[in-house]
């Protein structure tokens, strides 16, 4: 074997408390690292799927961002307007159907349309207010998670009668209704519409179960009283990130408001900015006490071994192999507590993961965890680099001394 | 061989501080092949300084070290690690043996840095010199399982690996115990009354132990960093 290993490898075998010490010490780092990086991160991606989830990546509504010019501000260079009066009803999406062509066209991913309205929904003596939101079941599936969401039947059982309804199974907990009731509803131009309940949804987000019903595109148009009606397209882009560069364009193209999940929830994503800045704080931080018990028991094993350094100096080693047999201890170390620690942090962010918890406010849920080989990757080289160091550090200063400096210190 | 193993010339060594201390000051030394010097002298006299200064482990502040007649004060370290693994051999008051290594393995260290032998090579030879110093049994035992005695033997075993030009050994006996202490000195006569004649060896040993220095074959006195007469 090398001379160099051979001797790293014999102080390591035979300092074997020191070297637990060690390997403990950088195993701990390593392994609170990587199980802090997989909750932090995991936080944040299951905070971004939840926002992802609730909305659609883009939606093209009837609105246009400014207000549309009036003819007299095109004849005159000066017009004053005054009194401007908006429509009773919504203008609704002109040909939704083309638009929706144009769009999959150039593949800015599932486009499907839909109908928002406002309704009262009336069942055994109970009004309560409620979205109503017309959807295209066998488009719907491909731009939203409802289809994963249906309890109790399924989102094609909307084809099963003529006005089918399905409730948010917290709306339907409010005025009592089961699958099977015929509940009224009561649009925002007066017009009551008698509809059957086929099936419940349940998002886990309490705020949306308790106000959202959906029904075919046809019975909210009813509802709201305008026939061939579409006021939004749903568009879910291959990738969520991408969503405000192909809102963008789709606004471009067709002159509709397209507002992306990221646009719409703009504060939440400055919030997440800082979050991932306190994120980021905290893993370094952890890893950067993490290196400095390792750099702090490895260069003190090193410190110790000053009087062998010069015996070795004084028999001829060159100082480049002395200082060479220090730094490979030191990754010998290092590596052992990195595996360890690694395998530390994966039994953590396990045992993490199993934690539960409940909230009024959303289904019961566990720790969200991200197992990501790039913490593993990052905790780890963090870690070998100081062991690294401290073996080399420590080593350069004792091999750097003329032998006789510490055969005088030691006799 | 004709010319001195190691020459000294001039050399003066101090130590920067206030005041300066100096170690030892302008001497001039020379051994030849198959010589047995002794350099005594009072404690804190400069003897164990000069001996540092002749193994290369020191760097004279003036004056020049020739080791087989190379000068050495030039030389960047390596160079003269490299010249101490190859041509010296060391002998410290205390061992100064790696602990955590077997005989055999301190025994094997230099000739495994020098290079140029087998593992085998190195494993026939490091247990030849042992056993030829009364530690065959003792060849597989760390330091700590041993006696003083046998600890200071094994650390002349590690001197001899390399086959050096000189062997410079500090106070070799002075932790030893009376039969230890004539063990350790018949083996230094030893090596170098068996050298051949070819590659006579020498052994420069530092000691303030009369008798032991009567037997060297020449004594060298120093009193306050200068070479003295040598007292009766």
């Amino acid at each position: 074997m090398n001379l160099t290993f051979s001797i790293a490898l014999t102080h390591v075998r035979a300092r074997v408390r020191q070297t637990i010490v060690g390997i403990v010490g950088v195993a701990t780092g390593v392994g609170f690292s990587v199980m802090m990086a997989a909750l932090m991160e995991g936080s944040q991606n299951d905070f971004i799927t939840q926002l992802v989830d609730a909305l659609p990546h883009i939606s093209v509504t009837d609105q246009r961002r400014e207000p549309p010019r009036q003819p007299s501000e095109d004849a005159y260079d000066a017009a004053e307007i005054r009194g401007l009066s908006t429509p009773v009803t919504r203008p609704g999406i002109k040909n939704p159907y083309a638009i929706i062509a144009s769009i999959e066209a150039w593949g800015a991913g599932a486009v499907a349309p839909s109908v928002q309205s406002k309704a009262v929904l009336r069942f055994a003596g109970r009004d309560t207010a409620a979205s109503v939101i017309g959807v295209d079941p066998r488009l719907e599936i491909y731009v939203s998670k409802l289809g994963t969401q249906i309890i109790s039947g399924s989102l094609d059982d909307l084809y099963k009668t003529s006005n089918a309804i399905i409730l948010g199974d917290g709306l339907a907990r409010k005025i009592g209704a089961r699958v099977g009731n015929s509940v009224a509803l009561v649009g925002g131009v007066g017009r009551t519409v008698s509809a059957n309940v086929v099936a419940l949804s349940h998002s886990g987000v309490n705020q949306i179960d308790e106000s959202q019903s959906y029904t075919l595109i046809k019975t909210a148009q009813i509802l709201a009283g305008q026939t061939g009606l579409v006021n939004e397209i749903r568009i879910k882009t291959p990738n969520a990130m991408d969503a405000r560069e192909i809102a963008m364009r789709v606004e471009a193209e067709t002159g509709y408001k397209a507002l992306s999940w990221l646009e719409a929830n703009e504060d939440l994503m400055s919030a997440l900015q800082i979050r991932n800045f306190i994120m980021y704080a905290v893993v370094s931080a952890i890893l950067l006490v993490a290196s400095f018990g390792t750099y702090n028991i490895i260069s003190t094993i090193t410190h110790e071994k000053t009087r062998d350094i010069a015996i070795m100096k004084s028999i001829g080693l060159p100082a480049k192999l002395v200082r060479r047999i220090f730094v490979v201890e030191g990754l010998v170390i290092g590596v052992l507590g990195v595996l360890i620690g690694w395998a530390l942090g994966l039994a953590m962010s396990w045992g993490m993961a199993q934690v539960e918890f409940k909230s009024p406010f959303m289904d019961a849920t566990r720790l969200p965890i991200l197992y990501a080989p790039l913490h593993y990757a990052i905790a780890g080289g963090v870690a070998l680099l100081a062991s690294a160091v401290a073996g080399y550090f420590p080593a350069r200063k004792a091999a750097s001394l003329m032998p006789v400096d510490i055969i005088r210190g030691a006799s | 061989m004709s010319g001195p193993l190691i020459e000294a010339r001039g050399i003066t060594r101090v130590i920067d501080g206030k005041p300066p201390t100096t170690l030892v000051a302008d001497i001039d030394f020379a051994m030849t092949p198959g010589e047995f010097v002794a350099i005594t002298g009072p404690s804190g006299s400069g003897k164990s300084s000069l001996l540092y200064l002749l193994g290369l482990l020191d760097t004279p502040t003036k004056g020049e070290v020739l080791v087989n007649g190379v000068a050495t004060c030039g030389l960047n370290e390596e160079a003269r690690a490299s010249m101490r693994l190859s041509q010296l051999g060391f002998v410290f008051q205390f061992h100064f043996l790696l602990p955590e290594f077997s005989a055999m393995e301190n025994v094997m260290l230099p000739m495994r840095a020098l290079g140029g032998r087998s593992e085998a090579q190195m494993q026939k030879r490091a247990f030849e010199i042992l056993e030829s110093l009364g530690l065959a049994d003792h060849a597989f035992k760390r330091p700590d399982q041993m006696s003083g005695g046998q600890r200071q033997r094994v650390a002349i075993a590690r001197s001899l690996a390399n086959d050096p030009l000189v062997i410079l050994a500090d106070e070799p006996t002075g932790n030893l115990d009376t039969h230890s202490s004539a063990q350790v000195l018949a083996i230094m006569r030893g090596i170098v009354d068996s050298s051949r004649e070819s590659d006579r060896k020498a052994i420069v040993i530092v000691t303030h132990d009369l008798d032991l220095a009567a037997k060297a074959d020449r004594r060298v006195h120093i009193v306050d960093g200068k070479i003295a007469a040598t007292p009766e």
